[in-house]
């Protein structure tokens, strides 16, 4: 993975003393609090219905097990001994004092970490293929370039106070797992006739109250060129993205009011200023990136069936098949470790879960970990011979619930319980949900199924793109639950489509399960529930869930567990 | 009102300054109003209203709103003794935009200032989108608002101050002894 060397540690450190000199005016009272909203949020500092909320920032989701460790270390120091890894790849924290924060960039610079561009109106964190570097259908490794990306947007003077928050994602396999449709800009790699390297530029893409799925505005775009034309782009939205309205100032907006062939035009325009210019990448800096990002030291391994010896163990077979994934590597395994146990908050992990991740880390996987945008954490090169082993310890820590893409791994935000812009609760609901299928062997047999949740039309937790999504609303003072089918992410990505009048939070276990019973009714032996909901509509969907009223009365399983 | 000294921040100084930023009140016509003597810096409308008065004046300066367009300035910047850039709100990063764009496709290279809500922790990456003049919002100490400009000693992308990204200003080793394979899987 990429190491700093001495002009990151050099431009971190400064920023500390930065943002340490800032949070003093503030204390002091020399910056009044709407001075200090920005400046707080570029670093990644919310202030939530209880507390302030601290972002980190772990570029495109790789980790190292010293800074996993970091995480535990600050969840009991600074929190109270846990952490919630996002659909950004980043882990944050709910319980922070203003005044420690700080110490703990301190903290997390000594593990070359930092906040910076976590949240604000400026370009967040990029994100990538959580199986980047193993996976076998990867054109190339992205990483590579997501790291340009990373030092290019960092403290991009131009563009810091820009109309919105801005979201890149890169993919560079031939199956997309970056979510890169819903992003502002979406970029493939891609290898033109001549065997060159590109990129194919998608724009406008986006979730929150205006779902729109990203428009390519340039087919193959030379990687050298990767810096200039996101200059290109981001400058043209910078001047001329809505700032009247919070709501309609995405880039997405822009593009459809002056229509993509429009936009492109504009970007192209501008690029033809900057094409060659001195941001233009050179081999020498691509190859000392990508030297960071090198295959690990693997072992010549003959491939085995790792349930071999372990037939008649359910459980473990049940895991390989859901938390188990192929590995470009013969003899190697990528594997999941599912934070989707039932009881805890989606995403959620305890400091003592973050210290043993890490002894995973160094023992089976070159000391390396990844957060995954359906929060997550994947261990990416694990001997296939040692799967049982890493199973077992996994199993005993809570973390090997096998239930990696079914219904009960779900995308969830935090919701009402902790966010101040939620308009319902999510948690208590997913844990509901949960509870109710707690079946493992009925999630098997319904199979892959993305139930996304966000707390607010923010869309936080995808919602729009889950196979299932739920949207928490608020009607006259009460949360209600809105249903979409349909959706999805990756290559064949589709905004969900809602069945009708929303519910409320003790119907939806029973609506889930509606939905579900449509499927078993109606599907073929190959669909996936995405499949059925898109072949059929949602018709026979909200036939079946409104046909008979459903049961409010009772206690929501897990309502006050969370709050 | 013309001979009101305030005090700016130019280049790296706080100096006194005597140009007035002239602003139209509601229902004021830029190609009517009044422009007084003396050194002003005027909004854009203005400069385009009244062009043909204006250029003879020896001092005349003109200002650009966040959503003006530089590139009505193209041919005209050398009659500028100041081009300045408005911050309506500090929140409002167009003018970054504006003032990259009057320095790189349009080459002002005289005096380009940032006015409005322009605050200390704004400064530094105004420098860096070329401005180099800063009149910092009154109700705060100008002696404070200068040590904004230092903040960082390395930064990792071009701009209009150095157009030279990082990776061409320095020779940027990979530490790390297991990468030796360079160049390899590209």
């Amino acid at each position: 993975m990429y190491q700093y060397d001495q002009y990151d540690h050099l431009i971190v450190r400064e920023r500390i003393a930065q943002y340490r000199d800032q949070v003093q005016r503030r204390i002091a009272g020399e910056l009044t609090e709407e001075e200090f909203l920005p400046l707080r949020l570029q670093n990644g500092l919310y202030m939530q219905r209880h507390a302030y909320m601290l972002r980190i920032a772990v570029p495109y989701g790789l980790l190292a097990s010293k800074q996993m460790r970091m995480f535990a270390h600050i969840a009991r120091k600074y929190d109270r001994g846990y952490g919630h890894f996002t659909t950004r790849q980043n882990i944050q924290f709910n319980w922070i004092e203003l005044e420690q924060t700080p110490d703990i960039l301190a903290d997390l610079a000594s593990v070359e970490m930092h906040a910076i561009q976590t949240s604000g109106n400026c370009i967040r964190n990029v994100t990538a293929d959580e199986f980047a570097g193993v996976a076998a259908d990867e054109i190339i490794d992205p990483r590579p370039y997501a790291e340009v990306l990373r030092q290019w947007s960092t403290f991009h003077p131009e563009f810091i106070a820009l109309p919105r928050k801005f979201k890149v994602a890169i993919n560079g396999a031939v199956e997309d797992r970056a979510a890169i449709a819903v992003h502002d800009i979406g970029l493939t790699v891609v290898k033109n006739d001549a065997g060159e390297i590109g990129f194919k530029v998608m724009v406008g893409g986006g979730m929150g109250r205006t779902p729109i799925l990203g428009s390519v505005i340039r087919e193959f775009l030379p990687r050298e060129h990767l810096l200039t034309y996101t200059e290109a782009i981001m400058r043209v939205y910078n001047q001329y993205g809505r700032r009247d309205n919070k709501y309609k100032a995405r880039i997405k907006i822009l593009l459809k009011a002056i229509g993509v062939e429009e936009f492109a035009r504009q970007v192209e325009e501008e690029w033809a200023d900057l094409k060659g210019n001195a941001e233009t990448l050179t081999l020498e800096e691509m190859e000392r990136i990508i030297a960071y990002f090198q295959p690990h030291a693997y072992a010549t391994l003959p491939a085995i069936d790792p349930l071999a010896g372990h037939a008649d163990n359910k459980a473990f077979a049940n895991w390989l098949k859901r938390n188990v994934k192929p590995h470009k590597v013969p003899g190697y395994a990528a594997v999941v470790l599912s934070l989707k146990k039932t009881g805890v908050p989606p995403g959620d992990a305890t400091a003592e879960q973050m210290d043993f991740m890490a002894d995973l880390a160094d023992r089976y996987s070159f000391g390396e970990l990844r957060v995954t945008h359906e929060q997550n954490i994947v261990l990416a090169d694990v001997e296939q011979r040692q799967l049982f082993q890493l199973w077992q310890e996994a199993k005993a820590h809570g973390l090997a619930t096998p239930n990696i893409g079914l219904l009960t791994d779900m995308i969830c935000c935090p919701g009402g319980d902790f966010c101040s812009l939620a308009n319902a609760k999510s948690i208590p609901i997913a844990a509901a949900i949960a509870e109710r299928f707690d079946h493992i062997d009925f999630l098997h047999d319904i199979g892959d199924l993305e139930l996304n949740m966000s707390g607010c039309i923010n869309a936080c937790g995808h919602h729009h793109v889950g196979h299932i999504g739920i949207l928490g609303v608020d009607k006259d003072g009460s949360e209600w639950y809105q249903v979409s089918i349909g959706g999805a992410q990756g290559n064949q990505s589709a905004i969900g489509k809602i069945i009708g009048p929303s519910f409320s939070a003790q119907q939806m276990p029973e609506v889930i399960d509606r939905l579900l019973q449509v499927y078993l009714r109606e599907r073929t032996p190959e669909e996936r529930f995405v499949d059925t909901a898109q072949r059929l509509g949602i018709a026979p969907f909200k036939e079946f869930v409104y046909a008979t009223p459903i049961e409010t009365a009772g206690r929501l399983v897990g309502e006050d567990e969370y709050a | 009102m013309p001979d009101q000294t305030n005090r700016i921040i130019k280049g790296r100084e706080i100096v006194a300054d005597d140009w007035t930023v002239l602003r139209l009140a509601e229902g004021e016509d830029a190609a009517t109003i009044a422009v007084p003597d003396g050194k002003v810096i005027v909004p854009l409308a203005t400069w385009q209203a009244q062009k043909e008065t204006l250029s003879t004046r020896p001092a005349i300066g003109v200002w650009l709103a966040s959503s003006d367009r530089p590139e009505e300035l193209k041919g005209e910047l050398d009659k500028f003794a100041v081009v300045a850039v408005d911050f309506p709100k500090f929140t409002d990063g167009r003018g970054y935009s504006i003032a990259y764009n009057l320095r790189m496709r349009l080459g002002y290279t005289g005096e380009l200032r940032a006015i409005g809500d322009v605050l200390r922790d704004q400064l530094f990456q105004m420098k860096r989108c070329g401005f180099d003049a800063y009149a910092t919002r009154p109700d705060r100490s100008i002696e404070d608002a200068l040590k904004g400009l230092t903040v960082f000693s390395e930064t990792y992308q071009a701009s209009v101050d150095d157009q030279r990204p990082l990776f061409r200003r320095h020779a940027r080793v990979a530490t790390a002894a297991e990468h030796k394979d360079v160049g390899a899987g590209i």
